[in-house]
C-alpha cells in the first residue's frame, strides 16, 4: 500500500511536470524570449509570436488544464485512490 | 428609448435577479456561509470563479492596456490566465482535500503554527482590501458615467445590492449572484466585439477578426501597424519593454493569481477532489471567453480612435478632424475630463500624434506644434467603444451592467475572503474557540456587514495610492502566499520555522523594493530612488518583484527547514494523506 501511494505520487508529479513545461515553452519560450524569431512567421494576419501572447498561450492553458485532469483520473483509477 | 431610460432598465434589471438570489440562496449554517457547502457543481463553480476572478479592471481597463500599450500588453493577458494552471496542479485539489473553509486554516495546520495563521490573515486581508478598494471605485464610476449618477450614490447603492446578497447569503449566495454576474458581464464584453469585428473586418468571431483582412484586403495588425508608426507611435505589434522585466511580470501575474485566497477559496465550495481539478478547467474556459476578446477589442478600439481623429493622408490639410465636427461620444467623454483636446497650434483641427523622435521634424514642418489629445485616459476604451462605433443604445446599456456585474462579482468574493479571516481564523481560532455554530455564523455576517463598509469607506476616500497597491496585491500574494501553500503540499520536510522565516523574507524583500520606488507605505515623498528603468535593479520594475520575492521565500524556507528539526510525525502523515483524492 505504502510503495503504491508513492508510485502514485512519482506519476502525478511525472505528469505534472511535462504539463507545466508546456506551460512554460508557450508563454515564457513563444510569447516572449522568442517572440521576436517567431514573428517572421505570417498565420493569417498573425505574426506568430504575437497570436502566441495574445491568443494562443491562453488556449493551451486551457487545454492543458483540462489533460491534466483526464490523466490524473485515469491515474486515480489506477491505483484505486479515486474519491 | 433615451439612452439613460435603457441603461436604469438593463441595469435594475440585472439587480433585481441578484436579490431574487439572495433571497433563494440564504446561508443557514457556517459550512454554508463560508463554503457554499461543498455542493457547487463544478461548471458552476467554474463559471462563478469566473466571475470572482474578472474584476473592473479585466472587464474595463485592460482593453484599454492592450489598445494602448499593444504586444507589451501581453503580460497581463498571460499572467492573469496562466495562474489557473498552476493553481490546477499545484494547488486547488489538495487544499480541496484537506476541506477547511479558510487559506490560513490551511496554512495554521500544516505549519503547527498559529503564527503561521496570523501572518496569512494578515497578507490576506491586506491583499484583500485593496483589491476591494479598485472595485468600489469601478462602481463609483460607472454609474456616475452611465446615469449620471454622483459618484457616492453610485457607491451606496453598490454596497447595499453587497450587502443583502453577502450577508444573507455567504459563499452560497455569493456564487449564485456570481454565476449571473458571468452571463451579464461576458454577454455584455462580447456583444459590442462581435459587431466591431464585423464592422471592421466582415469575420463575426472577433478572437479571428483581429487577423483577418479589413475591406481594402490589408490584414488589420498591418494596418495598425502602419497607422501608428505614420504618426511616430510604437508599432502595435513591437516589444516595448525589456524582455527581462515582460518575463518576471508575466511570472509574477502567474503566481499571484494562483496565490490570491479569494480565488482559491472557491475550489473549496466542490464536492470531490477531482471536481476541483475540472473546476479549475472551466473557470479558464470562461475567463478565456473574455481574456482573447480583450485584445481584439484593443485592437479595434486603437484603429477606430485613430481614424476618428486622421481622417485622411498625414499632413495633408483635410488630414485631420475638425475640432467642431468632433463626434458625440468625444463631447460626452470630455465631460468627464478622461479625453482632454488642446489646440496647440490653433488651426481647429485636431493632431494627434506619437512622441518618435523622427516624426518630431515632420510634424513640426506640418505646422503641428505637439500632440493635441493631451489627455486620452485609456479606461474609457471599453465604455465609449460602443458609442465610438455606433452601436444601438441597448449595447451601451448593457455594456453599463457589465462593468457594474464585473465589479460586484469581485468585491463580493474579496469581502467574503476577509469576513471569514476575521471571523474564522481570528475570532473563532484565537479569540473564542468555543462559539457554536450558530454565534460564529452571526459572527460571519457581522464581519462582513463590517467588511463592506471599511470597503465603501475606502471607496469613498481612495488612498491616493489606490492604483500602485495592486502591484502590491499581488506582490504579497506572490511573494508570501503561493510559497508556504506550494511547499506545504510539495515538501514533507517543510517545517514551522522554514515557512515563517520564508513567507517572512518573501514578504519583506517585497515590501522593501515596491517601497524603495513607491515611498514608504507609498507616501511619495520618502521614495528613495527614482522610479523609472534606469534605477531598478537589473531594469525589474517593482510591480515584476513578486516572482523574486517567492524565490527568496522559497530559499529561505529550505534552508531554515533543512537545518532545524522535521516536522512532527502527524504532520508529515497529513501531508501525505493531502496527496490522494480519497
Amino acid at each position: 500500500m505504502k510503495k503504491n501511494l508513492s508510485q502514485y505520487w512519482k506519476k502525478n508529479l511525472l505528469i505534472m511536470i511535462c504539463l507545466l513545461a508546456v506551460w512554460a515553452i508557450v508563454s515564457f519560450g513563444c510569447s516572449i524570449f522568442f517572440v521576436e524569431q517567431l514573428n517572421a512567421i505570417m498565420i493569417g494576419g498573425f505574426p506568430l509570436g504575437f497570436w502566441f501572447a495574445q491568443q494562443g498561450s491562453i488556449y493551451i492553458f486551457v487545454a492543458l488544464i483540462f489533460i491534466y485532469f483526464f490523466l490524473m483520473e485515469k491515474v486515480d483509477k489506477d491505483f484505486d485512490v479515486d474519491d | 428609448m433615451s439612452l439613460q431610460l435603457m441603461t436604469y432598465l438593463v441595469v435594475g434589471a440585472t439587480f433585481a435577479v441578484y436579490i431574487a438570489i439572495a433571497i433563494k440562496a440564504r446561508a443557514t449554517s457556517t459550512g454554508e456561509f463560508y463554503v457554499a457547502g461543498k455542493g457547487v457543481h463544478p461548471i458552476l463553480n467554474g463559471m462563478a470563479t469566473g466571475a470572482d476572478w474578472m474584476s473592473a479592471a479585466s472587464f474595463i481597463s485592460m482593453a484599454g492596456l492592450i489598445a494602448f500599450n499593444g504586444y507589451d500588453a501581453s503580460v497581463y493577458l498571460m499572467g492573469w490566465t496562466g495562474g489557473y494552471c498552476l493553481l490546477a496542479m499545484l494547488l486547488a485539489p489538495y487544499l480541496r482535500k484537506h476541506g477547511k473553509f479558510t487559506v490560513p486554516a490551511f496554512i495554521g495546520d500544516r505549519y503547527y503554527s498559529n503564527t503561521a495563521r496570523l501572518v496569512a490573515v494578515v497578507c490576506l486581508i491586506t491583499a484583500s482590501l485593496t483589491y476591494v478598494i479598485g472595485q468600489m471605485k469601478g462602481i463609483g464610476v460607472a454609474f456616475s458615467r452611465f446615469l449620471e449618477m454622483p459618484y457616492e450614490y453610485g457607491l451606496f447603492i453598490g454596497m447595499a445590492i453587497v450587502f443583502v446578497y453577502a450577508v444573507l447569503g455567504g459563499m452560497k449566495g455569493i456564487t449564485y449572484t456570481q454565476i449571473a454576474q458571468y452571463c451579464v458581464l461576458i454577454f455584455a464584453y462580447t456583444v459590442p466585439a462581435i459587431f466591431i469585428s464585423l464592422q471592421l473586418t466582415g469575420n463575426p468571431v472577433p478572437q479571428l477578426g483581429l487577423g483577418s483582412t479589413m475591406t481594402d484586403g490589408t490584414y488589420l495588425l498591418d494596418k495598425l501597424d502602419i497607422i501608428l508608426v505614420d504618426l511616430g507611435f510604437a508599432a502595435y505589434t513591437a516589444q516595448k519593454g525589456s524582455t527581462l522585466d515582460m518575463a518576471l511580470l508575466t511570472l509574477s501575474l502567474m503566481i499571484g493569481t494562483a496565490g490570491l485566497p479569494h480565488v482559491i477559496a472557491r475550489f473549496f465550495t466542490v464536492p470531490k477532489v477531482k471536481d476541483a481539478r475540472f473546476s479549475a478547467g472551466w473557470a479558464l474556459v470562461f475567463i478565456a471567453l473574455l481574456y482573447t476578446t480583450a485584445p481584439a477589442v484593443g485592437a479595434m478600439a486603437r484603429l477606430n480612435l485613430m481614424n476618428t481623429i486622421q481622417t485622411d493622408e498625414v499632413g495633408s490639410p483635410e488630414g485631420n478632424l475638425s475640432y467642431e465636427e468632433r463626434p458625440t461620444w468625444f463631447m460626452n467623454w470630455e465631460k468627464t475630463g478622461l479625453l482632454q483636446f488642446e489646440d496647440k497650434n490653433n488651426d481647429g483641427k485636431i493632431q494627434y500624434y506619437g512622441p518618435g523622435e523622427e516624426f518630431a521634424a515632420k510634424a513640426a514642418s506640418y505646422g503641428w506644434q505637439g500632440n493635441e489629445m493631451v489627455k486620452v485616459d485609456r479606461d474609457i476604451m471599453v465604455l465609449a467603444n460602443p458609442e465610438i462605433a455606433g452601436l444601438p443604445n441597448w449595447v451601451i446599456a448593457l455594456v453599463a451592467a457589465g462593468g457594474i456585474a464585473a465589479a460586484l462579482s469581485t468585491a463580493a468574493g474579496l469581502l467574503l475572503a476577509i469576513a471569514s479571516a476575521i471571523s474564522h481564523d481570528l475570532l473563532k481560532s484565537v479569540f473564542a474557540p468555543n462559539m457554536d455554530d450558530k454565534t460564529e455564523l452571526m459572527a460571519s455576517r457581522f464581519s462582513m456587514a463590517g467588511a463592506i463598509v471599511v470597503a465603501g469607506y475606502l471607496g469613498l476616500n481612495p488612498p491616493g495610492f489606490a492604483a500602485q497597491v495592486v502591484a502590491l496585491a499581488f506582490g504579497l500574494a506572490a511573494s508570501s502566499l503561493f510559497p508556504v501553500l506550494m511547499m506545504g503540499i510539495f515538501s514533507k520536510r517543510m517545517n514551522r520555522a522554514g515557512a515563517i522565516c520564508g513567507m517572512l523574507a518573501g514578504l519583506g524583500s517585497t515590501l522593501l523594493y515596491i517601497f524603495i520606488y513607491k515611498g514608504w507605505f507609498f507616501f511619495q515623498a520618502t521614495a528613495m530612488l527614482p522610479d523609472n528603468p534606469a534605477n531598478w535593479l537589473f531594469g525589474i520594475s517593482p510591480g515584476s518583484f513578486g516572482a523574486v520575492g517567492a524565490l527568496f521565500n522559497f530559499a529561505v524556507a529550505f534552508i531554515v527547514a533543512w537545518s532545524t528539526a522535521p516536522p512532527p510525525k502527524h504532520i508529515q502523515q497529513m501531508v501525505e494523506n493531502l496527496r490522494i483524492p480519497n
